[in-house]
């Protein structure tokens, strides 16, 4: 991958950079917050920004700047791991499917049908249920939704790629599904799934805030996004401040996921890469 | 006053020049040919001339119609080209609009150009049939809808009909009547030819005058007969060498049968989940060949006739209905060809720009039938692929290159090579030259000859093109619909056709070009 062709575009520039940027403030608050996040000052609440606390502090007397950057980090690790598990699984389904077909593939639409039916709220109220609400089970819930989706992407991508001749150049050597799979087809859509990973990314950011919104996610004393919003709910016409820092914060790391989702599709896609004279010449 | 005056034109794309001075007049009603290679310039012509140029093309130089400079702005550019131009394009599947019955949308050209034309005359007048006027594309076959292009084209009447290879995606037989038609309705209607094509047979049958590009240069124009029969310039005369085919093969001695295709069917369901109310389409019914130790045997046929799935399961990619085939006596009905036969077959795809991995060095591309072979050594392996290299005439530096890094004539080596690696007996070729810029094909049908001659090979030879196929095959297997419905040596058969398709394709040949009358 060349480089200077992705800083052509400035979207994939902007998003990446500014998600990045988010991504980095977590990462700090692991070792180092202005504040400890646990740390209950009531006689300190309800400050507005002022020099000693930035975004000011909450109900609490905590600090919001350090409030955010925790929980800007729990938002991307909750994302990020269900990521992990919607990309560890569906893209293997997706795969086979594409290369043996027949029964394999049926299975895998039917699985990913039944998948789909439920939203990522009804499997976490469920799991909630089982074994009580917390972050594993918020990536838990997140990650089992992403897997179809994966799966169908790869599945779409590698049906395109297995018509191709060097596929049948593949078989003809004497390769078996899974190399097929392994050394052409997966190679081939990389590209595809990087960029279904940054709207997956930006999805699962949005699915935490809800989850953690509605009790089913974060638990206190750890914080996140959507927990933040939840605390102040009940203050929001009083103190607006409260709600309006991690909103738009979670509205932030959402479009910039987005910008730069678009922008690696027209960084990588290849019916957009042949620009200039190939549209023409022959 | 010439109809079109092209002046100094210049197009470039980011500095990089596509046409470069390229001037030339184009008569009332004559019909003018542009000849070139891929990457010539001579679709990007015809497309400064109809002012639908892609955005980022930068263009100097003066295009004038009828006297007048062309319009820069795009709603007059629009009403020109509705009243005046009439476009034919390659594929006329993408061409037309899926969703649209064929006669709205020749009725949307007619509206939109005010010309008052009659849809039915036209339909009568491309050929078709009045109940076509109520299908869909895909409804249509690929002369037809090839057809109904050139009907649309001329529902507003144009004074210049531009037709940019409007016969490269149909078989044989159809592109004769498809040029047939194109050639009768300009003569009919007096009405100005630009046809640019790479096949020079093609413009020879159709065009008065011709200009040859080259890399966006004009090389030489003329009078058609002039330029093929005596042409100036050096690039010319090496085009109008190469079309010409010599007869490469030599007579051989053929050895014991090396494959045996016995009663061989294949069959596939069509429509509908439940297993009552499909029906059965015989691809390939009850084929029966053999092909001796050192032949080179030739499968034509036009497309759709089952010669591509026949050559698929010879080479073990898909399975036999009914039927079995044997490689040096050893049964087998498909995939179910073990490595160490496998390895003695090999087959070279029709289209070099798909047979390469792109994300795959050659050198991985080429490594990958050695696993046939079992473990080989690292001293073993480099030595097989620099052999294989080295027999197609490339430079073994380029193994660690990309396959983008090479023209469509060094990717046909390079899939030659990969062929070759395993020292197969059988390589099954389908269509091996057809993608590919007349220039080259020459020397790759040299190559395939010659290692033909070196390593004892036998070849399966799958094409349309009978020039080819007179040139290169010892015995020629002619099928029709699933069917072998002729065989014979080339020269018996090519003389004294017997079968209806045979005859078919013999008159469909275009004329060579330096015996074309006018």
């Amino acid at each position: 991958m060349n480089w200077q062709r992705l800083l052509r575009h400035p979207s994939l520039v902007i998003g990446l950079g500014a998600a990045t940027a988010f991504a980095l403030l977590g990462l700090i608050s692991l070792v180092w917050t202005p504040y400890p996040i646990e740390q209950i000052v009531v006689a300190r609440r309800f400050l507005g920004p002022d020099p000693a606390h930035w975004l000011g502090t909450d109900h609490l007397g905590r600090d919001m700047l350090s409030l955010v950057m925790s929980g800007t980090l729990t938002s991307f690790l909750v994302a990020f791991s269900a990521l992990v598990i919607g990309v560890g699984i569906g893209v293997p389904m997706g795969l086979a499917a594409a290369a043996w077909g027949g029964a394999v593939e049926w299975l895998v639409l039917r699985i990913s049908d039944v998948t789909f039916a439920f939203p990522s709220v009804v499997i976490a109220i469920l799991i909630a249920t089982l074994a009580g609400p917390g972050e594993l089970n918020a990536i838990l819930a997140i990650g089992i939704f992403n897997i179809p989706v994966f799966a169908r992407v790869a599945r779409g991508g590698a049906l395109a790629v297995a018509t191709q001749d060097y596929v049948a150049a593949g078989r003809l050597a004497g390769l078996g599904n899974a190399a097929i799979a392994a050394r052409h087809l997966l190679p081939n859509i990389a590209s595809l799934i990087i960029v279904q990973a940054t709207i997956q990314l930006s999805l699962g950011i949005l699915a935490e805030a809800g989850l953690s919104y509605i009790g089913l996610g974060t638990q206190a004393p750890a914080t996140s996004l959507g927990l933040m919003l939840r605390d102040s709910q009940s203050l929001f016409l009083i103190h607006p401040w409260l709600g309006i820092v991690p909103g738009l914060t979670i509205v932030l790391i959402v479009i910039a996921l987005n910008i730069a989702g678009d922008g690696l599709r027209d960084a990588l896609d290849p019916r957009l890469r042949r620009e200039g004279l190939n549209h023409g010449a022959g | 006053m010439a109809l079109v005056e092209i002046d100094k034109l210049n197009i470039s794309f980011d500095g990089r020049a596509a046409v470069s001075d390229l001037s030339l007049s184009i008569e009332k009603g004559e019909s003018f040919g542009i000849i070139g290679e891929s990457g010539s310039g001579k679709s990007l012509t015809a497309l400064a001339i109809a002012g639908l140029l892609p955005d980022n093309a930068k263009v100097s130089g003066s295009i004038r119609f009828e006297g007048a400079p062309l319009p820069g702005d795009e709603r007059a550019m629009a009403r020109l080209r509705g009243r005046h131009f009439g476009m034919v394009f390659q594929e006329p599947m993408t061409a037309l609009n899926p969703l649209m019955k064929i006669g709205e949308q020749i009725g949307e050209a007619a509206e939109l150009s005010q010309s008052g034309a009659d849809i039915a005359s036209l339909i009568a007048e491309v050929g078709l049939l009045p109940d076509h006027a109520g299908r869909f594309p895909h409804q249509l076959s690929g002369g037809q809808r090839q057809r109904a292009m050139i009907a649309m084209a001329l529902a507003s009447a144009p004074d210049l009909l531009i037709a940019d290879e409007p016969t490269s995606a149909l078989d044989t037989i159809t592109q004769a009547l498809v040029l047939d038609l194109i050639a009768e309705i300009c003569a009919r209607r007096g009405m100005t030819l630009l046809f640019i094509s790479h096949d020079m047979r093609a413009v020879a049958a159709l065009c008065t005058r011709i200009g040859v590009m080259r890399t966006g240069q004009l090389v030489e124009t003329g009078e058609t007969q002039a330029v093929l029969r005596a042409p100036k310039a050096e690039y010319t005369r090496k085009l109008v060498a190469a079309s010409r085919m010599e007869r490469r093969a030599t007579d051989r001695l053929h050895g014991d049968p090396l494959l045996e295709v016995e009663q061989v069917s294949r069959e596939y369901g069509q429509g509908g989940f439940w297993p009552w109310g499909r029906t059965t389409l015989r691809a390939v019914d009850k084929v029966s060949l053999t092909i001796a130790q050192g032949e080179c045997v030739a499968l034509v046929g036009p497309s759709g006739c089952g010669k591509t799935t026949l050559a698929r399961m010879i080479v073990g990619l898909d399975n036999v209905s009914a039927g079995q085939m044997r490689l040096d006596g050893q049964a087998y009905r498909g995939r179910d060809l073990p490595p160490l036969l496998r390895a003695g077959l090999s087959l070279v795809f029709q289209d070099p720009f798909s047979s390469f991995d792109p994300g795959m060095t050659i050198g991985q591309s080429l490594a990958e039938p050695l696993h046939l072979l079992g473990n080989l050594s690292s001293a073993e392996r480099a030595t097989r692929l620099h052999d294989a290299i080295m027999s197609v005439g490339l430079d073994p530096a380029m193994l660690d290159r990309y396959p983008h890094e090479f023209s469509g004539g060094q990717r046909q080596r390079l899939a030659i090579a990969r062929a070759m690696v395993t020292r197969p007996r059988l390589v099954v070729l389908d269509e091996p030259v057809s993608a590919l810029d007349v220039s080259v094909r020459g020397e790759v049908l040299n190559l395939l000859a010659r290692l033909q001659a070196e390593h004892g090979l036998t070849f399966l030879i799958i094409s349309h093109d009978l020039d080819m196929v007179a040139a290169m095959a010892d015995r020629v297997l002619v099928m029709e619909a699933g069917r072998i419905v002729e065989e014979g040596k080339p020269a018996d058969l090519f003389a004294h056709p017997q079968h209806a398709l045979t005859k078919a394709l013999m008159a469909a040949q275009l004329p060579d070009i330096t015996e074309t009358s006018w």
